[in-house]
């Protein structure tokens, strides 16, 4: 399993760089995530406002929420998300909430 | 009569109709009382609504009356849903009836959103920017489409999770079709935009679906978050900022649950779907709700033949659940698609939770191919409609073709 460091520990990630293991995460690691993937930096705290939605949803519900999902569950609106999160809010605020790769919908 | 139980179905559709005719069958109405309700009495086969835009099908074709679908015994209700008490076990119509149950069925699938999108509805809809995902676009588009000579046809889906996942794809193919017919192919761009970072969301099938769509020149944007649709300016715009010039959008907009469900503390999320029971269909929000078909938050593709596969799970756990018996049987996700290609070929694809498509043959090694285009999944797909009305509503078996994906016959069955 291919492993990544950040803020000095060792973490597992699949081929992607999903963290396989959220419990691995810790606050500190978001920065360093942030900037391997593109996200700006520093994290505002709208950033973390998704970050933390993130993580509780996937405590609560096995999967990362959609970016539709993410703004029914917020006052972060969709253009927001993508300003915070470019290109693909869904999947960059999972990585850097370390958890798994979102299932999308079939 | 003491004991008779009252059962409330909400939505006449594929699940609510195929539920009421096999509990009535199973149950005697002094056990049960059957009550369903609908907003309107027009059963649209839903799958015919992809033929229209090309003038393969009518609308008097694919709509049937819904109470005629259903069997004696039946108690239908004409009237939009007002909302759902779970607490009191009660629902109120907006006609001002209120119905009480011991057991409620949730069965109004989806509802299309095309409003929550910036844009879509505004100038232009109906004129540059459709959707065939209902009668009424699927008619206005076939208009559209027969004058159409030349430029750029943009399929774009919004985002998931959307009805028929593979319905978009074919229509596509059926336009590469269409203008080749027509002898204006060479005049007419057509290019598949998805938010996805394929063609489809399972890979196997994403990469035939790929080489398919680059076969027959139709373009392929991934990745592409629609923000915006300017009917006017003829273009959609990402939120990412990108651009993409179109003369006519065909367009699946959001999908979110009935609106009732809003309207009903508790029952649904925050897209209006009910959270459900993968495997029983049983509700998580009360045990007396079960759920069916596209109204359920399950990981499974939003299809008739889905609805269909749980019909029998279904209705055996409502039956154990209304005699105070354990529920024990189990949906296992499967779905099966054909996908039409044009030219009169069709492919298949057959899949569960678990089990992404794959090659090989359905529902056994002789059988109908697999992820492979041909002339007998085409003709499957067109004589499906008449067991719709004749066999799966009526609540029939098909004989060999039982609720469980099938692994016999195919290349790689993969355990899950």
């Amino acid at each position: 399993m291919p492993t990544k460091t950040f803020a000095g520990t060792s973490v597992d990630v699949n081929d992607e760089g999903f963290f396989e293991d959220p419990t691995q995460w810790t606050k500190e690691m978001a920065p360093e995530i942030a900037d391997e993937y593109g996200v700006p930096t520093p994290l505002t705290d709208r950033a973390w406002v998704v970050i933390d939605l993130m993580r509780s949803e996937y405590f609560d519900k096995g999967t990362g929420p959609t970016v539709r999902k993410i703004s029914k569950l917020s006052d972060v609106t969709t253009k927001e998300l993508f300003v915070l999160f470019p290109k693909g809010p869904a999947k960059l605020a999972a990585m850097v909430a370390g958890i798994p790769k979102p299932k999308g919908c079939i | 009569m003491s004991d008779q139980k009252r059962l409330v179905i909400l939505g006449a559709g594929t699940g609510g109709t195929l539920a009421a005719n096999r509990l009535r069958k199973k149950f005697k109405e002094d056990r049960l009382r059957i009550d369903i309700v609908d907003q309107n009495n027009q059963h649209v086969y839903q799958p015919g609504l992809l033929f229209v835009p090309f003038g393969l099908a009518e609308s008097d074709e694919i709509v049937r009356k819904r109470d005629r679908q259903l069997h004696k015994g039946i108690h239908y209700h004409q009237s939009a849903i007002d909302s759902v008490d779970i607490e009191a076990d009660s629902v109120t119509l907006e006609n001002g009836d209120t119905l009480d149950y011991d057991v409620l069925l949730v069965a109004t699938g989806a509802r299309l959103q095309p409003e929550e999108t910036e844009g879509m509805t505004g100038p232009g809809w109906m004129e540059s920017v459709f959707t065939f995902y209902d009668m009424e676009g699927a008619t206005a588009l076939a208009a559209k489409l027969d004058e159409f000579e030349s430029g750029h046809v943009v399929i774009n889906v919004i985002d998931m999770p959307i009805k028929c996942p593979v319905a978009p794809l074919e229509f596509a193919f059926l336009a590469d079709w269409y203008f080749t017919d027509k002898g204006v192919r060479d005049d007419v761009t057509i290019t598949y935009v998805t938010p996805l970072d394929g063609a489809f969301t399972k890979p196997t099938a994403s990469a035939t679906l790929s080489s398919l769509l680059t076969d027959k020149g139709i373009e392929l944007v991934t990745e592409f978050n629609t923000g915006e649709v300017d009917g006017e300016a003829r273009k959609l715009i990402g939120f990412d900022g990108r651009e993409i010039d179109f003369d006519i959008a065909v367009v699946i907009p959001l999908h979110g649950g009935a609106a009732y469900v809003e309207n009903s503390p508790g029952l649904g999320d925050e897209l209006g779907f009910i959270p459900t029971d993968n495997a029983t269909l049983q509700s998580q929000v009360k045990p007396n709700i079960f759920v069916v078909g596209d109204a359920a938050d399950l990981p499974a593709s939003k299809a008739g033949s889905v609805t269909h596969f749980e019909g029998e799970v279904l209705v055996e756990n409502m039956e154990s659940f209304l005699k105070g018996e354990p529920i024990e049987h189990s949906f296992d996700g499967h779905a099966n698609c054909f996908i039409e290609t044009g030219f009169s070929k069709a492919l298949l694809i057959d899949f569960n939770y678990e089990n992404e498509p794959v090659g090989g043959h359905y529902p056994g090694p002789v059988g109908l191919p697999l992820l492979k285009e041909s002339r007998v999944n085409h003709l499957g797909k067109l004589m499906f409609q008449s067991f719709y009305w004749h066999g799966l509503l009526p609540g029939r078996d098909i004989p060999g073709i039982g609720p469980d994906m099938p692994t016999f016959g195919k290349k790689h069955p993969v355990s899950g």
